[in-house]
């Protein structure tokens, strides 16, 4: 007997994309972070908005939570499923609506994998700059959600910066458009508010992207350190000498090794620290930098240098670094991944102190990052088999995160809160902060079906107490129909 | 990925295998672009990571078996998602493990268990398949009263067979001897398309090498390994352990599907008494492709006019084998011959083993897609290192303009063995 809620399912799709059998939904259980799994009581693959806003519909009609996916590759539990909720996996609608060269935007629909919008602009001299290092695999749809960064983000900003308007179906079915073609807007920055909210204000049916000019030349250069405090402080005289390159990262010694096995890159092995760095622009100045750039990293004294000499040379560079996480999977069976952010200026300071605490602790932490905004990846090795060695790990995990809330710093610079940080919010902001974003979110979403239990704890989830229009309606952004 | 599989009670030798493969999966998601059933069907479950769950389920007697049967028979096993994998996850192993741990367990439709019976017991034996072939082909006219699955196989049979050839158990070098090879001669491309053997026996000959095609010997037994039957896979491959003589260079072997599947006989193996004979076989096995770039080629001659030519890369060489560049640094040593990329040229054709046989559907989509990319480049030939693909390939070149003289679909070696000889 199908329950009515799935009967209803069934009048928008076919059997065969509408998922109630065990394998089916086993196989939705996780995101990128398997620590944790939960079985949905459906999955939908939807191939149009329209029967996305009907599924949309059917769920707030029936108080039945939804979770939205892209391709999963969330590191947080970001769309991880919910007890009883289904998850509507946006995976199919993966067009490119429009490219318009001369506007220098696309429109695209949410399923559609980073590397392709970037792919099909460059067929026009055009780049979409966010560059995660899952960009071969994520979605437009999840990037939106976590206004998620790469490693160009550093001089291009994050997703947010390249959104102009999205079409999206709020927690209640109606469907709205926010933004438009433009940067500027009239309005308050909407698009601003939904990107980065991590499912929890709709679903995003359609999306405008900006794109910029392909950059005219890239000069990538990779040094190595004895120490990776070493390279840390090369990247902040780097920063303070006011050049802005086009990205930035760092590499400690056994995710290079990692790297360097998957993907053969060229790595030096023997590197405590390795520094990537890369000037993008026109040739002229971008040589102007290099010259500039080459004295700052004199000084810093590295003991191994390279620069890129040709297309090729550079892809196996991004490559390594971008292979590194999933490579660390050959060091260690399980691992978590961290996100958290400290001020530029300190950034050798607090990679001396994780590594203190890894020390400390005994468990291997391998270090990742996007150093040019100070975001740090240290990936927390364990092995799940051996008993309470995950508890350790997160122990660890969050002592990190403490560090970098106690050097300034944030909780998350590109993955999210999800699952795995949402006790941290708390500690991060103050209590009317964390009011004024529950307040927002049940505005938003009143029957908590979006995505719920993510970023925002329910349990804590103070009793609504604001009455009337919401300020989002009476801006008419979203209405009650 | 954290699992909770009882290794004791899984009992089977490769169950280590499995367990090692499944948590070196770090569920990133990377390997899904590159999996031609996930671009295709758009479902978790028939992606390598969703397949990896799904085993994970079964091993861990969490999901019944046959709820992950249909996902995993779509599996083409074309190992796309271990060439993406950062983590190094061994799929192939683990899938061939998996196949056969629960290949006696699994319950299949009749049409399907026919078609897979009709494949396993004909393919492998060059005899019966030439008589298969013959049958089939009269069968063709009535295609359309057969299940999916027949009526597929039917449509592979060509509708003439090439005469079988003898191929000469000796061939010495031509010229100064350079060294002693043998020769794994294959069982369906024996009957598909004997010249390939020839043209290579011929190109290694020109090249200063005695080549030896030891009588007896029989299918390596990759098709059976592929699809589950592991039982079989050994039965077929005890046969041709002790057939070549110690003293060779290498064993050559000219499609991909075989040399992948030698290359496994360790895995195969494992816990048997043949198991270090297997695997002393599998070390000496080398792809025509690779040995001959491994040597210096005896210079060739140019051509009368450019050709141009793409190169298909063959998963069970590319994917499993990891050789892509050694036959296009060979095509590239012929004068005039110029060297084209297939757009999306990592994904599969659709042929893989048996696949074409027993998931039609996919088989087909893929193939088609194939076929485009192939003829939106204007190529003169396409070249390849496998029989599987080289079938697969030329049917769907053929329906794309079935009025128009198809792009003709030629192993590397037998463009290296034209050249040779001028042709
Ligand atoms: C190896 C690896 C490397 C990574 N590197 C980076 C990196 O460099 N930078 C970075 O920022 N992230 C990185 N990530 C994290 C992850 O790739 C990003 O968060 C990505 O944006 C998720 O995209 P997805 O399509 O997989 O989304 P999913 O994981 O499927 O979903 C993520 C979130 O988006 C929501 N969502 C999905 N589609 C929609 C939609 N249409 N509308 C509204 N909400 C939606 C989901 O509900 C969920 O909350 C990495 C992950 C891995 C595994
Ligand atoms: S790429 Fe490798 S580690 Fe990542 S999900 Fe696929 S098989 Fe697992
Ligand atoms: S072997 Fe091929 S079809 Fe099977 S999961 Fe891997 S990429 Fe997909």
């Amino acid at each position: 007997m199908l329950s009515p809620f799935i009967a209803k399912l069934s009048e928008i799709y076919p059997d065969a994309r509408l998922l109630t059998h065990d394998a089916g939904l086993v196989s939705y259980e996780s995101d990128g972070l398997t620590a944790f799994r939960e079985k949905p009581i459906a999955v939908v693959l939807p191939e149009s908005a329209d029967e996305v806003i009907r599924t949309v519909r059917c769920c707030f009609d029936s108080h039945v939570p939804f979770v939205a996916r892209g391709n999963g590759t969330s590191l947080s539990g970001g769309s991880l499923p919910v007890k009883n909720g289904i998850v509507i996996s946006m995976n199919r609608m993966n067009r490119i609506l429009r490219l318009d060269p001369v506007q220098r935007l696309a429109v695209v629909e949410p399923g559609v994998i980073n590397l392709n919008v970037t792919k099909a602009a460059a067929s026009h001299g055009l780049l979409y700059a966010p560059d995660p290092s899952s960009q071969s695999v994520c979605t437009i749809g999840g990037n939106i959600a976590f206004n998620s960064g790469g490693a160009h983000c550093l001089k291009y900003g994050m997703t947010s910066n390249h959104v102009l308007g999205l079409k999206i179906v709020l927690p209640n079915g109606t469907v709205d458009t926010l933004g438009g073609e433009s940067l500027e807007s009239i309005h308050p920055d909407y698009v601003g508010m939904f990107v980065g909210s991590e499912g929890l204000f709709g679903i995003a049916l359609e999306i405008t992207l900006r794109l910029i000019p392909k950059p005219e030349v890239y000069r990538t250069v990779m040094c190595a350190y004895r120490s990776l405090k070493a390279a840390g402080d090369a990247v902040s005289k780097i920063i303070a000498s006011g050049l802005l390159p086009g990205a930035m990262e760092i590499m400690d010694n056994l995710s290079i090794q990692a790297a360097e096995a998957a993907v053969h890159p060229g790595y030096p092995l023997d590197a405590a620290g390795l520094l990537i760095v890369e000037l993008e622009g026109e040739a002229s100045q971008v040589d102007e930098e290099f010259k500039r750039l080459h004295g700052l990293i004199e000084a810093s004294n590295p003991y191994f240098f390279k620069e890129a000499k040709d297309a090729f040379e550079r892809q196996q560079i991004w490559k390594g670094r971008k292979s590194a996480f999933s490579a660390v999977g050959r060091l260690s069976p399980d691992f978590i991944v961290q996100d958290g952010v400290v001020p530029r200026g300190r950034l050798g300071e607090a990679l001396e102190e994780i590594q203190r605490l890894s020390k400390q602790h005994g468990i291997r932490v391998a270090n990742v990052f996007h150093a040019g905004d100070g975001n740090l990846h240290p990936l927390i090795l364990y092995d799940g088999k051996q008993k309470g060695a995950l508890h350790h790990a997160e122990l660890l995990a969050a002592e990190i995160i403490e560090l970098c809330i106690r050097f300034g710093g944030s909780i998350t610079g590109e993955h999210g809160v999800g699952m795995e940080k949402r006790t941290y919010l708390p500690k991060m902001y103050q209590p009317s902060d964390m009011e004024s974003m529950f307040q927002v979110r049940r505005a938003i979403d009143p029957t908590n079906i979006a995505n719920p239990g993510k970023m925002l704890m329910d349990g804590d989830a103070p009793a609504l107490t604001t009455s009337g229009m919401h300020p989002l309606e009476k801006a008419g952004v979203i209405s009650r129909e | 990925m954290e699992h909770k599989i009882d290794l004791e009670a899984i009992g089977s030798p490769q169950a280590d295998a499995m367990a090692h493969a499944i948590s070196t999966c770090v569920h990133c998601g990377f390997c899904l672009p590159a999996c031609p059933t996930y671009q295709v069907l758009g479902e978790e479950m028939d992606s390598p990571r969703g397949r990896i769950v799904l085993m994970r389920g079964v091993l861990e007697q969490n999901l019944p078996l046959e709820e992950a049967t249909p996902y995993l028979d779509r599996c083409l096993g074309c190992l796309g998602c271990e060439t993406a994998c950062p983590s190094g996850v061994a799929y192939g192993e683990l899938l061939s493990s998996f196949r056969a741990h629960t290949q006696d367990k699994r319950k299949r439709p009749i049409a399907d268990q026919m078609a897979h019976m009709m494949a396993s017991q004909t393919l492998p034996f060059p005899n019966r398949f030439r008589w298969a072939a013959l049958l089939g082909r009269l069968a063709k006219p009535i295609a359309g009263i057969f299940p999916t699955p027949i009526r597929a196989m039917l449509g592979l049979v060509p509708s003439r067979l090439p005469d079988s050839a003898r191929l000469p158990v000796f061939t010495p070098a031509k010229g100064v001897r350079r060294g002693q090879v043998g020769l794994l001669a294959g069982c369906v491309q024996q009957v598909l398309a004997p010249d390939i053997n020839l043209a290579t026996v011929r190109v290694l000959s020109e090249n200063g090498f005695d080549v030896h095609v030891p009588v007896g010997q029989g299918c390596c037994g990759a098709l059976s390994m592929h699809t589950g039957d592991a039982k079989m896979a050994r039965r077929l491959a005890a046969v041709n352990l002790d057939l070549f003589p110690p003293n060779l260079d290498a064993i050559i072997t000219n499609a991909a599907g075989c040399g992948s599947g030698v290359k496994e006989y360790a895995l195969l193996f494992r816990g048997d008494p043949l198991e270090a004979k297997a695997a002393h076989l599998a070390n000496r096995v080398q792809d025509v492709s690779q040995f001959l770039d491994s040597i210096e080629m005896i210079s060739l001659k140019p051509l009368e006019k450019t050709l141009r030519v793409a190169y298909h890369d063959a998963c069970h060489l590319a994917h499993a084998q990891g050789i892509t560049s050694a036959p296009r640094r060979l095509l590239r040593q012929i004068p005039g011959l110029e060297l084209c990329e297939i757009p999306d040229g990592e994904i599969c054709c659709g042929s893989a083993g048996t696949y074409n046989i027993e998931q039609p559907q996919i088989a087909n989509t893929l193939g088609t897609s194939k076929a485009k990319h192939i003829a939106s480049l204007g190529v003169d030939v396409v070249a390849m290192g496998n029989i599987g693909c080289m079938v697969q390939i030329r049917n769907h070149l053929a329906k794309l303009k079935p009025d128009k003289v198809a792009i003709p679909v030629l192993h590397t070696v037998q463009l290296l063995d034209r050249a040779y000889r001028n042709e």
